[in-house]
């Protein structure tokens, strides 16, 4: 099974390359990420052994991404069945089949247990995205690609040195000599602390970048902003998703070797750094698809402050993963159909949203609540066992800060969202048969729905999943 | 031997710092594909009879082949259609670049004498290399605008990774090996197809037409 949820998408991307016909190519899509569904949900059913000597296994801080990673592309992939049909006149050939090298990519992510194989596979993410944020083939686009490329590149580059200087920590007489989690976990005080530690630093600004974690997300507002509405959806939900879980393997080994400390202070001070920047640029926003852009940066800022404040923090951080995929997913498939409704993405031209698409608007305004964790949506509780931890710990800085972030940042986006659902549509540009239909406006609805379920009642299985995932990352 | 050996390393430095000086494309691309034969040749100096042989033999032919023949070829058919010749305007002057690369020298000097290797095999100029062609990258990818000038600065950070790398030859699987060589085609050539793109959609290969994006 583990080699299925991994073969399946890339043997369906490479025949997607070959397909004939655009029409029916996407159906592709949806059958690659129902089969990858299943996949997943079969081992959540069978857990499996380690496979491939150990390189591929699917742990409890994996299994939580895999799923949520797993259910947003099966939505976004029912989404683009709506959205590549209007968007007939462009040949989706490489849209899908670097969608489906993406799904694969971030399968292995997700089950890697070797430094090696991990970055490769993070390699494999941007070189499947960067094309795509290309989609519509403009000079906008083109940019947006160019710096998302370059970017990604340097911090993988960085990223790789990274690994080299991990595996340099364990080279000694007597250590591991080995990139497998496990052993390097388990060598812990033999590795050469230096090197671990310099390791961490070239690693986090690595898989940093990946994530957007400020200073390093340059390439976010670009990318998202110009990408269609379901790559970002994919982007934010998926591939950052992927990074953090990177980061989270990188810091089991730094806290194995002694360098937990270190570590922890790195991912406070980057984490608060992310917010407070998300929320300055997120005030006064004039663009709704680069505002999401600063939240992603917001929601990654929130992960590392969790994963760095350790403790009861730690299941909170996983606990968020699920949930900012998610609702990340509702956010960018409902803007990109306002974006398609009205042929802009500037608050001057967008008004009126919720009147004109009876459900994106709305879903766009419940997108934004529960994204900005309001109850009773489950970012809330997330954030709340975030908050928590930093307060049980003693650390009132940290939880005061956080909150203020919150604070300031509901108030940016929401005037921001606000000018784009209310008022009167009339005199709004607009493109006529671009309005609701199910299959544009029931995915961001079905993923909107899972938020308010996931904040209403958590079940035991999910919450014992994310306690084990965070026993495994942080001992806690 | 070890002179030998010394001597190779000192030439990568140097065209490290012939890089930041230099504002001639074609000589630019010349020096990089250099340092990829000088790569290649440093894999098999430094392979001891411990090393498996066949595996030196394949890091170091790809090296070649890859870094020193297939994406300098690349990089010259790209500046030949987009008719480019020099890097006119880099953000950091020339002369500044060159003391900015001098001192990038001087501390991966000092920050590779902070940090013993665990590794008995030692050879001193291989990390203080490194970490000085690293840094040049990175130099060279933020302060020039020509995308083949930013291409041909990642190229060379690349470089300065490999030479790290050469540390964990005889511990490291050849998947990961190849799996950096592979990498590293596919960047540049993904970068190679959008640098075309950019050609066409603003006639240039200067990436300060690509500025319309900002906050």
């Amino acid at each position: 099974m583990v080699l299925l949820v991994i073969l399946v998408p890339l043997l369906l991307a490479a025949v997607a390359s070959s397909w004939p016909e655009n029409r029916s190519r996407p159906w592709l899509l949806l059958l690659g990420a129902a089969a990858h569904s299943v996949g997943v949900v079969a081992l959540w059913i069978a857990p499996e052994p380690p496979f491939f000597d150990g390189y591929l296994f699917l742990d409890p801080a994996g299994k939580v991404v895999l799923s949520s990673t797993s259910a947003l592309y099966l939505v976004t992939a029912v989404y683009a069945q709506g959205y590549l049909r209007r968007r007939a006149e462009k040949d989706n050939r490489v849209f899908v089949s670097g969608l489906l090298g993406l799904l694969s990519a971030m399968t292995v992510v997700a089950l890697s247990q070797h430094l090696g194989l991990l970055w490769v596979a993070i390699e494999l993410t941007t070189l499947a995205t960067a094309p795509l944020i290309y989609f519509n083939r403009n000079a906008r686009s083109l940019e947006a690609a160019w710096k998302y490329l370059l970017v990604s590149s340097l911090g993988i580059a960085l990223a790789l040195l990274g690994t080299f200087f991990i595996a340099l920590s364990g080279a000694g007489a007597g250590g591991p000599r080995s990139l497998l989690l496990d052993s390097l976990v388990s060598a812990g005080p033999e590795l050469s602390k230096p090197w671990v530690r310099a390791g961490f630093v070239f690693l986090l600004v690595g898989y940093g970048t990946k994530m957007g974690l400020a200073p390093l997300h340059s390439w976010k507002p670009d990318a998202y902003g110009e990408a269609p509405g379901i790559l970002g959806a994919l982007l934010a939900g998926g591939v950052t998703n992927v990074a953090f879980l990177s980061v989270t393997r990188v810091f089991q080994v730094a806290r194995a070797a002694g360098e937990g400390g270190f570590a922890c202070e790195a991912l406070v001070g980057m984490g608060l750094l992310s917010m407070a920047l998300a929320a300055v640029f997120m005030a006064g926003q004039r663009d709704f698809k680069r505002m999401l852009a600063y939240s992603s940066v917001e929601h990654m800022g929130i992960l590392a402050v969790g994963l760095g404040l350790g403790g009861a923090a730690v299941a909170g951080a996983f606990y968020h993963v699920v949930n900012n995929g998610l609702s990340k997913g509702v956010l960018f498939l409902a803007a990109g159909n306002i974006h398609r409704a009205y042929g802009s993405k500037r608050i001057e031209d967008v008004r009126g949203a919720g009147r004109r698409l009876p459900l994106s608007g709305p879903l766009f305004l419940a997108g934004f609540l529960a994204v900005t964790g309001t109850p009773p949506f489950s970012p809330f509780w997330s954030e709340f066992v975030i908050l928590n931890g930093a307060l049980g710990t003693g650390r009132w800085v940290v939880g005061a800060l956080f909150l203020l972030f919150l604070a300031v940042i509901f108030v940016g986006m929401g005037a921001t969202v606000l000018k784009v659902v209310q008022g009167d549509d009339r005199g709004a540009p607009e493109r006529p048969g671009f309005g609701d239909s199910w299959l544009t406006a029931g995915p961001p609805l079905v993923l909107l729905l899972a938020v308010l379920a996931l904040g209403l009642w958590l079940p035991a299985g999910l919450a014992r999943l994310f306690h084990s995932a965070a026993q495994l990352v942080a001992g806690s | 031997m070890a002179s030998w050996i010394d001597m190779t390393f000192i030439l990568v430095v140097v065209v490290d710092l012939f890089l930041l000086a230099s504002s001639r494309l074609g000589a630019a691309i010349r020096a990089v594909a250099f340092q990829g034969a000088l790569l290649s040749l440093l894999t098999l100096l430094i392979a001891s009879p411990a090393h498996d042989l066949a595996h030196v033999a394949i890091v170091a032919g790809g090296a070649l082949a890859i870094k020193a023949l297939f994406i300098p070829w690349l990089m010259f058919r790209a500046i030949r259609e987009a008719a480019i010749r020099r890097e006119m305007e880099p953000l950091i002057g020339y002369v500044p670049s060159l003391l900015l690369g001098g001192t990038g020298v001087a501390l991966a000097f000092a920050f590779s004498r902070g940090l013993p290797l665990p590794t008995p095999e030692t050879h001193s100029f291989l990390v203080p290399t490194a970490l000085a062609t690293v840094w040049t990258g990175l130099l060279l990818v933020v302060s020039r605008k020509k995308a083949v000038t930013q291409v041909l600065g990642f190229l060379v950070l690349e470089n300065g990774v490999f030479v790290f790398g050469l540390l964990l030859t005889d511990f490291m699987p050849v998947m990961v090996e190849a799996g950096v060589l592979l990498d590293l085609l596919a960047a540049v050539f993904v970068m190679g197809i959008v640098m075309f793109h950019i050609n066409r959609e603003f006639s240039s290969l200067d990436t300060d037409a690509l500025a319309s994006l900002k906050d």
